[in-house]
């Protein structure tokens, strides 16, 4: 008899009627404004591949419905990738951000370690360089590179797009960031093991520093592959264009036109990055929280 | 000032049970510590009491009102949680202030520009700061209520804290491991002064702790749980001298108590590896017993010492620990007995262990703990001479 | 005794600086590459903008003439450099609100969410890994006056057509708002760190002491608590913002008649179309001026960031 008494005690935790319906107002105001902001988000990419689907008719009607009455995705997709060579582009920002990641890891690895583990003439300088060229954007030394390369005559080349970012000075100061954390006994233990410091740098730090190149390279990926400024500037052959240069010559070349290839592009040209990204989420969003801590 | 009553308190995170049965009743101005390893399920019960986390079943009463739908800050308690949880952007005073302009004010009175076009606002301002003061001088913390709580050293947080939750004037005081941040010095100063506060305020406290000395020497009563269930609940005097478990007796006193493992002799007695104890015990033949023997209770004496009335064990030392004023013995049994047992004597032990290292171990049957086998504490239990008599026969050595 | 001791006392010398140099050797081997290319990307081509700021040299040009500080006083003058100086400043104080408010609102609702968190964070950080270029073009169809959605939706609700990118008054407003787009994935995501940093208890504390609302919990903790990530994010966003280029290179070329012209674009047209080289080096210094000055505010805001 007591413990029957004792169960009709049990309770709802904290709620009652009023604040039950207190909590369903606000969680579905919440989802209401999350949901608002998800469509404004959304709107672009929806429309972009719903629009890549459609015929041309159907596309320049003035009342719009959403999903695609006649397909049209194989002319659309078809028109895209030949008249315009997309894949060529695709290719040349695979090329182009292979190319400059693995020279900037190359480069900024050792540097970062001398700066951070090893003592030698005109490190402090150095390090306040690197700070300096922190804050430099890559759009001031534009000109005159620009003019030295075609004096030189290698505008219209690979090397040309890659070369003012063979250095990444955040490369250089995320590393020395990380290598410092790295315990200063495993490197004397080597040193006394009788490796070279070359050695030290490639076999034992650099494993361990996984993370951070990981991380480092999602950025350098994703912000070279979407880079119009400098790419703009010295390419205008159109074989050598990256994603960003492409979508600009197709754009022009097809304005007022052709939405449907033109949409249909612009997919193909996102979808590496995005579909990347679905996969990789976690890498992706530390990569790129980095340029926030830059 | 409250009573608080928890009756069939039951929590499980998902799948997962972490409390079950709780029932609990902390009288009003009472001092209940609840003790227990880490994982016991003391923070849960002490977060429900306040309202922060929901019971899966049973009710929380305060002041004989059930309290289960109410929201924390209605329900008249105050927490101290163990990382003192400052606003680290406020300085001392609105931290201390805070509770109160929270329920004073509404919420125009309180933004951060609005609030200078209330007229009310200024008198309400000028009490509070009245009171915030008056707790600040009880706590002795008036001095720093300029500051911000990370220019204060742990013991100066800890004040904080306390005001932030005396200015409530909370019918209940609770207090997750307050103590637990501070260097062992500080500690045993915040123990006498914690209690001193329950004294002068008078407000019933609830008091969680790992640390079994806190919980002996400040409450008036404690609670030992184990995996989300209250195993005994009682004084600190009964907890040490009459555990009702043996995890209980494990867990309270220092050095922990010896447990050894016994059965029921063909006599009705407590067989000892192969030794009968004078000690009666009303079960089966062949039952299962676990003998539990406090440290203090053991007293060790050239080997073959004999006394009337006392058991001995024999055994050769391997280690002592010393205290200054005492020693702790670490000795290994002798055959047919195994194990360690540990013993608390004032003196050097190497005088009496000789070159051997050798030694017997006198206890007073009385002295000893008897549990079954699943750990319980039984009571129908016959021993000869008073413990008393045994332990002054002991000394006299 | 003195024997041994003068023996053994000179041994570690000779090694000792033998380490030492051989680690000079190699910390100056290893930053020898990144030294040089740092001089030839970053260090040259600032002395040589400097030259050419004092000159009038134009691409291809035979004689160039040495002006003194003529070109930044025609840049203060011009009211091309000024209007899209104005511009530039105009699409940052609308990106700034817009982005950093937006990505707080969406950080602290989605904070306590469990289930639908992954999905919405996914969904708002797709716009950040997207090619913006792409994603411009179909912005552009989107507000195409008579093809677009969102003239269609106007139209339904009677509302008329709006030419957002060929009418001047709203170009800017518009590529502010694709900027916006652009941001909030991002910011919500370090919005979300520094919400993670506030402990728990604080909020528990603040709920036995009387934070009945959502708003409460907003004033008393989180934007306090949160004031140093808001001021990195808001210094971050201003650099990102004022860099703008893409949309516009894109989308409007500077158009509607120069409404929708900002500082790089005015740069890129000078440098690399008109070929104006002395005066665009002191344009791009002049927003290398505005970039550093950011930039210091941002080293000076992480240095704040230590936590009360």
């Amino acid at each position: 008899m007591a413990t029957a008494m004792r169960a009709q005690a049990v309770t709802r935790p904290i709620t009652s009627g009023s604040s039950l319906l207190r909590r369903m107002v606000t969680l579905f105001a919440v989802h209401t404004v999350l949901v608002c902001g998800a469509v404004f988000i959304l709107l672009p990419f929806v429309w972009m591949v719903v629009t890549s689907l459609k015929s041309p008719s159907e596309i320049f009607t003035v009342d719009f419905s959403l999903w695609p009455k006649h397909f049209n995705a194989v002319e659309n997709y078809g028109r895209a990738l030949t008249k315009v060579p997309l894949l060529r582009f695709a290719l040349n920002g695979f090329i182009v951000c292979a190319g400059i990641l693995i020279v900037q890891v190359l480069v900024a690895v050792p540097c970062a370690y001398a700066l951070a583990k090893l003592r030698f003439p005109g490190r402090n300088a150095l390090f306040a360089l690197v700070l300096l060229g922190l804050c430099i954007p890559v759009q001031v030394p534009a000109l005159p590179l620009y003019m030295g390369l075609a004096s030189l005559g290698l505008l219209n080349t690979y090397f040309a797009i890659m070369m003012p970012f063979f250095l990444s000075v955040f490369a250089i100061f995320l590393f020395r960031q990380f290598f410092k954390g790295y315990p200063d006994e495993i490197i004397q233990a080597a040193r006394l093991d009788g490796m070279s410091e070359f050695e030290i740098v490639w076999r034992i730090v650099v494993p361990s520093s996984w993370p951070a190149i990981a991380a480092f390279s999602v950025f350098s990926v994703v912000a070279h592959w979407n880079d119009l400024y400098w790419p703009l500037i010295v390419i205008n052959d159109m074989n050598l264009a990256t994603p960003p240069l492409g979508m600009l010559f197709f754009a022009d070349s097809e304005t007022g036109s052709n939405y449907g290839s033109l949409t249909a592009a612009a997919t193909v040209i996102t979808a590496p990055l995005v579909l990347a990204f679905l996969i990789a989420r976690r890498r992706f969003i530390e990569g790129i929280t980095m340029t926030g801590i830059k | 000032m409250a009573s608080v009553e928890l009756q069939s308190i039951g929590k499980s995170f998902g799948a997962t049970p972490v409390l079950s049965g709780i029932d609990l009743t902390v009288a009003d101005g009472e001092f209940l510590t609840l003790v227990g390893a880490s994982g016991c399920g003391k923070s849960t019960l002490i977060r429900i009491i306040a309202g922060l986390e929901p019971q899966s079943a049973g009710s929380v009463r305060i002041g004989g009102a059930s309290v289960d739908h109410l929201r924390p800050h209605e329900r008249h308690v105050a927490m101290v949680f163990q990382s003192y949880a400052l606003y680290p952007h406020m300085r001392v005073f609105a931290n201390m202030a805070l509770p109160l302009t929270m329920t004073r004010l509404n919420l125009f009175e309180r933004l951060p520009l609005l609030r200078l076009l209330s007229p009310r606002r200024r008198g309400a301002m000028a009490e509070i700061a009245k009171q915030v003061h008056a707790v600040a001088r009880q706590l002795q913390i008036e001095s720093l209520l300029d500051r911000r709580p990370s220019q204060l050293s742990g013991g100066q947080r800890q004040r904080v804290a306390l005001g932030r939750a005396m200015v409530r004037e909370p019918a209940v005081f609770l207090m997750d491991e307050p103590l637990s941040n501070l260097d062992a010095k500080l500690r045993v100063h915040m123990r006498t002064e914690l209690a001193e506060l329950h004294a002068r305020l008078g407000v019933t406290f609830i008091y969680v702790t790992h640390d079994q000395v806190e919980a002996m020497t400040m409450s008036d009563r404690v609670a030992m749980m184990d995996s989300g269930t209250i195993l005994q609940l009682g004084k600190p005097d009964d907890l040490y001298a009459r555990p009702a478990n043996v995890k209980v007796a494990q867990f309270i006193g220092t050095p922990a108590i010896n447990v050894l493992p016994a059965r029921v002799g063909a006599a009705g007695t407590v067989e000892l590896f192969g030794m009968d104890l004078p000690i009666h015990v009303r079960r089966p033949a062949g039952t299962a017993l676990t003998l539990g023997i406090r440290p203090q209770a053991i007293t060790p004496a050239a080997t073959g010492t004999t006394r009337a009335g006392l058991c001995a064990l024999d055994g050769r030392l391997r280690r002592s620990e010393n205290l200054g004023a005492e020693h702790i013995l670490h000795v290994d049994l002798a055959a047919p007995a195994t194990g360690t047992l540990t013993s608390v004597m004032a003196g050097d032990p190497e005088v009496m262990a000789g070159d051997a290292r050798r030694l017997a171990l006198l206890f007073a049957p009385s002295a000893c703990h008897v549990f079954d086998a699943e750990g319980a504490r039984i009571d129908d239990v016959e021993a000869a001479p008073s413990a008393a008599a045994a332990t002054r026969m002991a000394r006299a050595l | 005794m003195t024997a041994a001791a003068t023996l053994a006392a000179p041994v570690p010398a000779p090694r000792r600086n033998r380490q030492r140099l051989i680690e000079s050797l190699a910390g100056c081997g290893f930053a020898v590459p990144a030294f040089i290319l740092l001089l030839l990307t970053n260090l040259v081509p600032l002395a040589a903008l400097l030259y050419l700021s004092f000159t009038n040299y134009e691409l291809g040009a035979i004689d160039t003439r040495f002006l003194g500080l003529d070109n930044f006083h025609k840049a203060l003058g011009d009211p091309v450099f000024r209007r899209s100086l104005y511009n530039t400043f105009a699409y940052v104080a609308m990106v700034i609100p817009g982005a950093v408010g937006l990505g707080l609102l969406i950080a602290v609702l989605l904070h306590r969410r469990k289930r639908t968190r992954s999905i919405y964070e996914v969904i708002y950080f797709l716009p950040v890994t997207s090619t913006l270029i792409a994603m411009a073009t179909v912005w552009q169809f989107i507000l195409h006056p008579a093809l677009g959605p969102i003239n269609g939706v106007l139209r339904a609700l009677g509302l008329g057509e709006v030419a957002f990118l060929s009418e001047p008054a709203y170009v800017l407003p518009t590529l502010a708002a694709i900027g916006i787009w652009q941001l909030v994935g991002f910011n919500m995501v370090l919005f979300l760190a520094g919400l993670s940093a506030i402990p728990r208890d604080l909020y528990e504390a603040a709920e036995i002491d009387g934070c009945r609302s959502g708003i409460d919990r907003f004033l008393t903790i989180t934007w306090p608590l949160l004031g140093p990530t808001t001021m990195f994010v808001i210094v971050t966003t201003s650099i990102t913002a004022f860099k703008v280029f893409d949309t516009v290179a894109v989308m409007t070329r500077g158009g509607p008649m120069g409404a929708s012209e900002v500082l790089l674009y005015a740069i890129y047209l000078e440098g690399y179309q008109y070929f104006h080289m002395g005066y665009a080096a002191a344009l791009t210094l002049i927003f290398l001026a505005f970039v550093l000055l950011f930039s210091i505010l941002q080293t000076f805001v992480l240095d704040r960031r230590v936590h009360y």
